[in-house]
């Protein structure tokens, strides 16, 4: 399934991983529910402050939810940062993927193809990874 | 069992990747007096899904549960005692990266 994103959030997600690097950096986009839209950008911070590993902080991720279910929202995109490998998830990223429904997104900061930026989408459904495309939605004009 | 007589009933929300354990229940519950007890009563009714939450008798590694709004590894993990009136959720951690 195609992920539908506007580039406002691309550029985002990617001046965060600049920011953050080298450290891992993470987030997520919302939605309504089980409608797919994926229309609020939520950067999250990366309580493992690692350049190896991102984890979201165990109290951020309760109030997450809470407010998932609050406002009926959905996760719709899970993104994070490679700082020097490629934008492919990683055996760690596999097993601990938890949200079927979500596009997993992984951008790389790797510097050997810098100026360029990778930014990749994947479907992870029980340790089975799909990449799929990604359609930027280019939000000039609106 | 005795034990459990007098044990409060406690929710449990569950995540959508264990839904598949509890029947697609959103919300399940079990009667308990701590966590340990809870995660036993709850593998009784929902087979496979203690499994899921444990590892050699510890709380895996990346699945977070909460008592109300506390995260239960600051509460004694599987000792942490329950009361009436309690939520529990269950939350796997949101994690990763390239090693």
């Amino acid at each position: 399934m195609t992920l539908r994103i506007n580039a406002d959030f691309v550029a985002k997600i990617l001046e965060q991983a600049r920011m953050e690097y080298p450290d891992e950096c993470c987030g997520v986009i919302l939605g309504p529910e089980n409608s797919g839209d994926a229309s609020e950008l939520r950067p999250m911070v990366n309580a493992a402050h690692s350049p190896t590993f991102y984890e979201f902080d165990s109290k951020d991720l309760l109030s997450l939810y809470r407010e998932l279910d609050e406002r009926s929202k959905e996760i719709v995109v899970v993104y994070h940062s490679h700082t020097e490998t490629e934008a492919y998830p990683s055996r760690t990223d596999i097993a601990y993927a938890s949200e079927p429904n979500a596009h997993y997104v992984v951008v790389s900061t790797r510097k050997e193809i810098a100026p360029e930026n990778e930014f990749r989408s994947y479907r992870i459904i029980d340790g089975v990874v799909t990449e799929e495309p990604v359609e930027i939605i280019s939000t000039i004009g609106k | 069992m005795s034990a459990s007589i007098s044990a409060p009933t406690i929710e449990v929300r569950i995540p959508t990747i264990l839904r598949p354990y509890t029947n697609s229940e959103k919300i399940v519950s079990a009667e308990a007096n701590n966590l340990g007890e809870l995660i036993t009563a709850l593998n009784d009714k929902y087979v496979g899904l203690g499994e899921r939450l444990l590892e050699k008798n510890e709380l895996r590694r990346f699945i977070n549960i909460y008592i109300n709004d506390e995260d239960v590894r600051f509460m004694g993990s599987l000792a942490a005692t329950l009361k009436a009136g309690d939520s529990v959720t269950i939350l796997p951690a949101v994690a990763g990266g390239r090693k």
